[in-house]
């Protein structure tokens, strides 16, 4: 509840805000320096953007709504909000396409140039009717009417100035983030910072920064003397960990975290690809890496991108891919591969809503099962899951010490909306993450046996092209146990099929349990990017007086030695999955515990509360 | 490179263990014995070879070399071998695959391949069938073949690997013929040495599944008419008696006789740099023309793709000095939580 601090400021815990408006008009920018000012103000924060596939839509279209969420709070969080307090509109159809997200009696800023007949058109509503002046609308929420695109032009053009209207009507997104700073009292000086730096040094185009600056405290003035709003509001630091933070997004924790890797393991790392979203931004960022070791590859398509990297795996670095699900169906067959040479590989899959081309720009969890199965004949591979974007870097880490560890392709599974969401993130010590023990094959007098397996690892020696005495020929047909040579003998087969599957069951000695957090008889199971929902749903749940207990999954292939033992301590198991029930499925067949699922089909992440009302009801004996 | 002096091979140094499983009076045979004569005179060392292939029968080739080598998944051997070359560029890569594997499957890995022009060396063992799978026409068959999936006839007009690899920017083309050891060593050698994809095509036979596809090019009493040897700088001429010739004849060539009307001075003189010719020449086809064999283009001057590749890595070394982790990681916005 606000509690008044001031007779003009209100002191909330928590505030979420969305910007939405087409996609040319900067709305992801606005979001990132809005952000980047409540990370400086010191408190917690967590984002989601939420922008359609297509680049330039036609404007004013509701399908080329471009949106960006985030909440920031006093406390700590683990997500972007549910519905937001306040949304900053820029145009009629991101008004009508994004106004469901806005809490009743919340603040809804728009752009007032932008609502005219034109526009009403283009985004499908009636003739004559404008959604400003509709009562019920206005009963429900709190609309503020800014000229925002004159006030802009009534700021920056001043007399003989030869600037065009078309760079000056581009910086409305400043004197809306203006807006918002001075509503809740966020600095804007580092934002002018930014973009005096970008506009100025980077594009040395020094009179766009300024008329971005102008814009910026035109907006914030304005905030300032309009009256529009009933208060002004402030959120206190929050109390996190003490230490160094920056913020992260998920793809850019995949970025460090494979270059951190490559470093521990004391190994070069090619890193092949075909541009796919949400995916590419790892692929831009670690082509800017290669002082760290790291080539990147641009391939022709997602099949060739896997196999360059297996190739150079094979050839003694450790070969990366990434791609979203469709690109993994197509490596599907090049995995299988490399499952059979038994080399390692790592393919990230940032998850989108699928099947096909299915929601490119939208969050899933549904590629799952293809990451256990998707591939001819028993063809197991390790299986991972990042929690959170912040995680991301941990995972990707682990990614390359399991598949050199067990000479085994990991697929590391992220999602879309852990790829571009941002949280803060505590710098590491990169002195305090241990190495990774890569060992090769070496010459030892003995014929080299490409086959014969490390009894502790179950995995096979990796020998580097160009060592003398190590020459060998691997391939994709059946090998002979110890010697690798073409085998089409039946036990053979069957006993390589088990030493494949086993040798990753075998991880289990070196990954770490299932932890179980709080208590009761009802066990709240997740994995991947639904923790910071399950975590913030449970605490609401506690809140309404219900205990239970959450754990997270992010191994799945093999899964924590533990997680049986965890099954079995409840009465009640419920997991909740961002598709139709797949690690349910999973874990329902190995352990034959009636876990029960909560589904989420949107291409949005849950909703906290519809979660917890989800999770009280099953817990409370009704259907879902 | 290093000083320290080569071991002696010998081609039987390059046979492995394995029983070579092709069927008797195949030609991949020869090509093999070409490969293992090559390999030992090259002057590479043997761990310092790795040959790539994908799937069909040329593609076996690799556990009859003992080297190291991978037989990959179909089609797309090439960025296999392309990844081996980012990771190591100091090893010598032959890539050993058939039509169907690299023009039909794998067509867009051949076209990337060569346009890229990393440093692998492809050859091409055409046969025009699909003999693995026994027996269906490839995309180098000719027009009507009937096979077993085509009982009326193909209706696809054929792809010619030569037309392509100039046509995706390939610097090193070439054909030659299974039985030729001599001359296909020779090609193969002089491939291995130039820098960038080197792409050579071999006329092999399939004793059983397309037997004799090729008899009017590669026979002894067939050859000399119906082929003609490229030679750099040399005029175009052919035949048992030397006796007849390719003229340019406006955008086109003709076959003209020497001795009456045209003399040598009339012919076209071959040229290895020149692209358009290049072209040309691989658009002869029997009965109406010879067909070329040798070295159709060469273009030396192109950088490989992974050479430039490790350029860049150098140039953002030199730039960044040595790579600051910790200084990555961090980044430049940050903020203390006291």
């Amino acid at each position: 509840m606000p509690e008044p601090e001031t007779d003009k400021t209100t002191r909330l815990s928590n505030v979420s805000v969305r910007f939405c408006g087409d996609s040319g008009d900067g709305m992801q920018l606005t979001g990132s320096h809005f952000t980047d000012a409540v990370a400086l103000a010191g408190n917690d924060f967590s984002t989601a953007p939420d922008f359609p596939a297509e680049i330039r839509a036609p404007r004013g279209s509701t399908f080329g709504v471009s949106g960006y969420q985030v909440q920031f709070s006093s406390n700590e969080i683990h997500t972007p909000g549910d519905l937001v307090n306040a949304m900053v509109a820029m145009n009629p159809a991101g008004f009508k396409t994004n106004l469901e997200y806005v809490e009743p009696g919340g603040i809804v800023i728009v752009n007032d140039d932008e609502f005219n007949k034109s526009n009403f058109k283009k985004c499908g509503y009636d003739e004559g009717y404008n959604p400003l002046d509709d009562e019920v609308i206005n009963a429900q929420y709190k609309i503020c009417r800014v000229p925002m695109s004159r006030l802009t032009r009534e700021s920056l053009v001043e007399e003989e100035s030869d600037i065009s209207v078309k760079d000056v009507d581009r910086c409305r997104n400043m004197f809306a983030l203006g807006i918002i700073s001075w509503l809740y009292s966020r600095e804007i000086e580092s934002t002018i910072e930014k973009l005096q730096n970008y506009f100025g040094k980077v594009k040395n185009k020094p009179e766009i920064a300024a008329l971005n600056e102008k814009a910026i405290r035109a907006g914030y003035y304005f905030g300032e003397t309009a009256e529009l709003f009933p208060s002004q509001y402030d959120v206190a630091p929050a109390k996190l960990k003490s230490g160094k933070y920056r913020r992260i997004s998920g793809n850019e924790a995949i970025v460090l975290g494979l270059t951190t890797a490559a470093t521990k393991a004391n190994k070069s790392l090619v890193y092949a690809s075909y541009p796919i979203t949400p995916a590419s931004d790892v692929l831009h960022g670690l082509a800017r890496l290669k002082q760290f070791g790291i080539r990147t590859f641009q391939a022709e398509d997602e099949i060739a991108a896997v196999m360059v990297a297996i190739g150079a795996s094979f050839t003694g670095d450790i070969g990366v891919t990434g791609t979203s699900g469709p690109g993994l169906a197509l490596k599907g067959e090049a995995i299988g591969l490399a499952v059979m040479m038994e080399l390692p590989l790592i393919v990230v899959n940032v998850q989108r809503a699928g099947p096909s081309t299915g929601m490119p720009t939208k969050t899933e969890q549904s590629d799952l099962l293809q990451t256990m199965f998707g591939r001819s004949g028993e063809c197991p591979v390790i299986v991972i899951a990042a929690s959170s974007p912040g995680n991301c870097f941990q995972m990707a880490i682990e990614a390359v010490r399991l598949s050199t560890r067990a000479m085994c392709p990991v697929i590391f599974l992220s999602e879309g909306g852990l790829g571009n969401a941002a949280e803060p993130w505590l710098i590491p010590d990169i002195s305090n993450i241990p190495d990774i023990e890569v060992k090769h094959a070496v010459v030892t007098g003995e014929e080299f046996l490409p086959y014969m397996r490390d009894e502790k690892t179950g995995a096979r020696p990796w020998a580097v092209p160009g060592t003398p005495g190590l020459e060998h020929r691997v391939g994709g047909l059946e090998k002979q146990d110890g010697t690798g040579d073409v085998s089409y003998d039946h036990e053979n087969h069957a006993l390589m099929t088990r030493y494949r599957a086993e040798k990753i069951q075998k991880l289990q000695d070196v990954i770490p349990d299932l932890e179980v957090e709080g208590s009761g008889d009802t066990l709240i199971l997740g994995w991947g990017g639904t923790k910071g929902t399950i975590l913030t749903a449970a605490t609401m749940l506690r809140e309404r007086g219900i205990e239970v207990a959450t754990a997270h999954l992010h191994y799945i292939n093999p899964f924590p030695k533990n997680i049986g033992d965890v099954l079995n301590q409840y009465k009640k198991v419920i997991m909740p999955e961002m598709n139709t029930g797949q690690l349910r499925m999973l874990l329902r067949s190995q352990f034959l515990v009636d876990i029960q699922g909560i589904q989420n089909l949107c291409g949005r992440s849950f909703f906290v509360e519809e979660l917890a009302d989800c999770i009280e009801a099953i817990v409370k004996g009704g259907a879902k | 490179m290093t000083d320290v002096a080569l071991p002696t091979y010998k081609a039987k140094d390059f046979a492995t263990d394995q029983d070579v499983r092709w069927c008797p009076g195949c030609g991949d045979y020869a090509v093999l014995t070409a490969m293992k004569k090559m390999a030992a005179d090259l002057g590479v060392k043997r761990e310092d070879f790795m040959f790539v292939s994908g799937i069909g029968c040329a593609a076996r080739f690799p556990y009859y070399m003992n080297t190291y080598g991978a037989h990959t998944i179909h089609g797309r051997s090439p960025a296999f071998a392309t990844g081996v070359k980012i990771a190591n560029p100091d090893l010598e890569v032959f890539l050993i695959s058939g039509d169907g594997d690299l023009l039909s499957i794998g067509g867009n890995h051949t076209m990337h391949a060569l346009r890229r022009n990393i440093d692998i060396n492809i050859v091409l063992l055409n046969n025009k069938i699909y003999g693995l799978t026994k027996g269906q026409y490839s995309p180098t068959s000719e027009v009507g073949k009937v096979t077993k999936s085509t009982p009326h006839g193909s209706l696809d007009e054929p792809i010619n690997p030569i037309t392509i690899a100039l046509a995706s920017g390939g610097t090193f083309v070439a054909r030659s013929i299974d039985v030729d050891v001599k001359g296909l060593n020779a090609l193969i050698t002089r491939g291995a040495r130039h820098t960038g994809t080197s792409f050579i095509e071999v006329y092999q036979d399939c004793n059983v599944f397309n037997h004799q596809t090729w008899f009017y090019a590669t026979q002894k009493d067939t050859r000399p008419e119906n082929t003609i040897v490229l030679e750099h700088e040399k005029p175009l001429v052919f035949g048992a008696e030397k006796n007849k010739g390719i003229r340019r004849n406006g955008d086109s060539v003709e076959v003209v006789t020497l001795g009456g009307e045209f003399t040598e001075a009339d012919l076209l003189v071959h040229d290895e740099t020149n692209l358009a010719q290049a072209f040309l020449l691989s658009q002869l086809y029997h009965p109406e023309f010879p067909e070329p064999m040798g070295v159709f283009y060469v273009d030396d001057s192109r950088p490989s793709y992974n050479d430039q590749l490790h350029s860049q890595v150098d140039e953002v070394l030199t730039k960044h000095g040595e790579a600051d982790l910790q200084k990555l990681i961090t980044g430049s916005d940050t903020w203390t939580v006291a």
